[in-house]
């Protein structure tokens, strides 16, 4: 009797031995998994921290009017002024949603509503293929065909604002589609049914009910391809003629603030290379902007 | 009226997605065009200087496997643990805010931080394992995001029944989960090979342009969209460009349709059980 009760004793203990360690091993597995995940955070802490941290010292020795709002980028002269840039990358950006929402957003509505199935089974993998084309081969293309066709008409030598919008304007074309299309294929069907009842014809429907209801997600969709459009670099570099001057009109040539730093970089140091590094502050406000807007946006619309 | 207005708008419409496939042909086409007739074995394969396309073909593979050597591991895990481990709390939400953060930061920004960080401060210099690290952060949201839609779609059934049958947690995540959702995942990876190739601005300031074949990777290396942009921005030799930009394409082109493919024979497999 007594011998079962010691056997039962070791048993038990035995058994609780096994089970604490699988519970050991589970919190160490799951510190893993933790540690990863956080390596996002780190990343985004060093990235944000290291640009701020080499960007704002010479914003305070250039001044934040005479670099935000000055008119004159001549790093030699040690003169930094960036107002042209961030003029530039607005018009470019402007410029980029009037050419690319309108195709975008008429494309997508007829991805989701009007075209027949077998086309849309086409037009999706070349949507997708259009946003998989890496943004120097775009740059290359606005160089090889865009700009000789620009200069043929205005001759001034084709690197101008206007190039620039056109490539971004198809850049930002994926962006536009995809998410557009998503959210107007997520309008729910009655919305449609309950119109069409009513005697709307389809084009009625499209733009009296479903547009409006999928609005937020269309708003979401053109704000990432404004983001796109602020931040793309290399296609930019090879078609913007990259004048460090005040953008006069479309056919001016222009330097964008990613230009900026794409150009510089190579070769500049100190104050020079820490105004490049405060262009990049600019550059990240811009962003931080865009994604709040976009958070506003996704939050209202659930 | 109405119905010629409704003619009319559909036109319109019609005439947008012509417009959107039509501008994918132009720009496929006239690189491939023009790009193909000056391809040939001695440009592929050549290793001389500043002609033939070896080393930044193997700098570019030497990138893409450090990179994901790297952001694999740390993608997968980040999104099983957001999606298998992660009680909803102020941690996540940091977590996932960074992650959309990092997703659109521009390049050109991930570009001067590997420059400062990992050239500079951490002593690799210009070299392939400088963009390595620098790439693998970029590609860090695609991977997360895309295996945690695939962890989601994952029946939480199966989870149930592994835990129920008496596996531990992490057995069901590695005996269950993630073998139901191996598409995704090789997807995810997909695409990051994608935007590693594609990138360029990122890659120049952190792995410099050096076009030589690497034999380490602390040697700084030029990877193909790095070498079409000297090429173009120098106006050294469109021919040359246009086959490197046909290299590119094509590459792009096997990985979307590869992925595609992919997704069809996964699809198919689960069908017949």
């Amino acid at each position: 009797m007594e011998k079962l009760i010691v056997q039962k004793k070791v048993r038990y203990s035995h058994k609780t031995a096994v089970k604490s360690n699988r519970l050991v091993v589970e919190k160490i597995v799951r510190t893993l998994f933790l540690l990863a995940a956080i390596t996002s955070v780190v990343s985004m802490v060093l990235i944000a921290g290291f640009t701020l941290a080499k960007g704002l010292p010479a914003i305070n020795e250039i001044g934040f009017m005479n670099f935000v709002f000055g008119m004159k980028w001549k790093p030699g002269a040690k003169i930094f002024g960036i107002f042209p840039m961030i003029v530039a990358s607005i018009y470019a950006t402007i410029g980029a949603v009037v050419v690319g929402v309108p195709i975008g957003l008429l494309t997508a509505i007829f991805i989701a509503e009007i075209a027949p199935k077998w086309l849309v089974s086409i037009i999706t993998p070349m949507v997708d293929l259009l946003a998989a084309i890496p943004s120097v081969v775009y740059g290359f293309f606005g160089l090889i065909v865009i700009l000789p066709k620009i200069d043929s008409v205005f001759r001034n030598g084709g690197n101008s604002l206007l190039a620039v919008i056109l490539i971004l304007g198809v850049m930002i074309l994926p962006t536009i589609i995809n998410i557009s299309a998503y959210a107007i294929k997520a309008v729910p069907n009655e919305y449609k049914e309950g119109s069409l009842a009513l005697g709307a014809t389809k084009i009625q429907t499209i733009f009296k009910v479903i547009l409006p209801a999928a609005k937020s997600g269309i708003l979401a969709g053109v704000i990432l391809g404004i983001g796109r459009a602020v931040g793309e670099t290399m296609a930019v570099l090879l078609v913007a003629g990259n004048a460090a001057i005040m953008p006069t009109g479309l056919l001016s040539r222009v330097r964008t603030l990613t230009g900026n730093i794409a150009v510089e970089m190579s070769y500049a140091t100190g104050l020079h290379q820490e105004a490049l590094f405060a262009t990049g502050v600019v550059l990240f406000a811009f962003i931080i902007l865009l994604n709040v807007s976009l958070r506003f946006i996704t939050r209202e619309a659930s | 009226m109405r119905r010629f207005k409704d003619s009319f708008a559909t036109g319109i419409i019609w005439i947008a997605g012509g417009i959107t496939g039509a501008i994918l042909i132009w720009i496929v086409a006239y690189v491939l065009i023009n790009g193909i007739s000056e391809l040939n074995v001695e440009f592929l394969f050549g290793n001389s200087e500043e002609d033939g396309l070896i080393p930044m073909i193997i700098s570019t593979v030497y990138i893409i496997v450090l990179a994901l050597i790297i952001a694999a591991p740390l993608g997968i895990m980040s999104a099983i643990y957001l999606v298998e481990y992660a009680i909803q709390g102020r941690l996540v939400r940091i977590i996932r805010f960074s992650i959309e953060c990092l997703a659109s930061i521009p390049s050109i920004i991930y570009g001067l931080f590997g420059l400062i960080f990992f050239v500079n401060i951490n002593r690799m210099g210009f070299s392939l394992l400088s963009g390595a690290l620098t790439v693998s952060i970029m590609i860090l949201p695609t991977i997360i995001r895309t295996v945690e839609e695939a962890l989601k779609t994952v029946p939480s059934s199966f989870r149930e029944g592994s835990l129920g049958l008496g596996a531990t947690k992490i057995r069901t995540i590695v005996k269950v989960v993630i073998p139901s959702s191996i598409s995704g995942i090789v997807t995810s990876l997909i695409l990051s090979i994608g935007r590693i190739i594609g990138e360029t601005a990122a890659i120049l300031l952190t792995a410099g342009m050096v076009a030589r074949v690497p034999t380490s990777m602390m040697d700084s290396g030029r990877t193909l969209s790095v070498h079409l942009y000297y090429l173009a921005k120098e106006g050294i030799s469109f021919e040359k460009a246009f086959a490197t930009a046909t290299v590119l394409l094509t590459v792009v082109l096997i990985l979307n349709l590869s992925t595609k493919a992919f997704a069809k024979w996964v699809e198919k497999k689960n069908g017949l059980y």
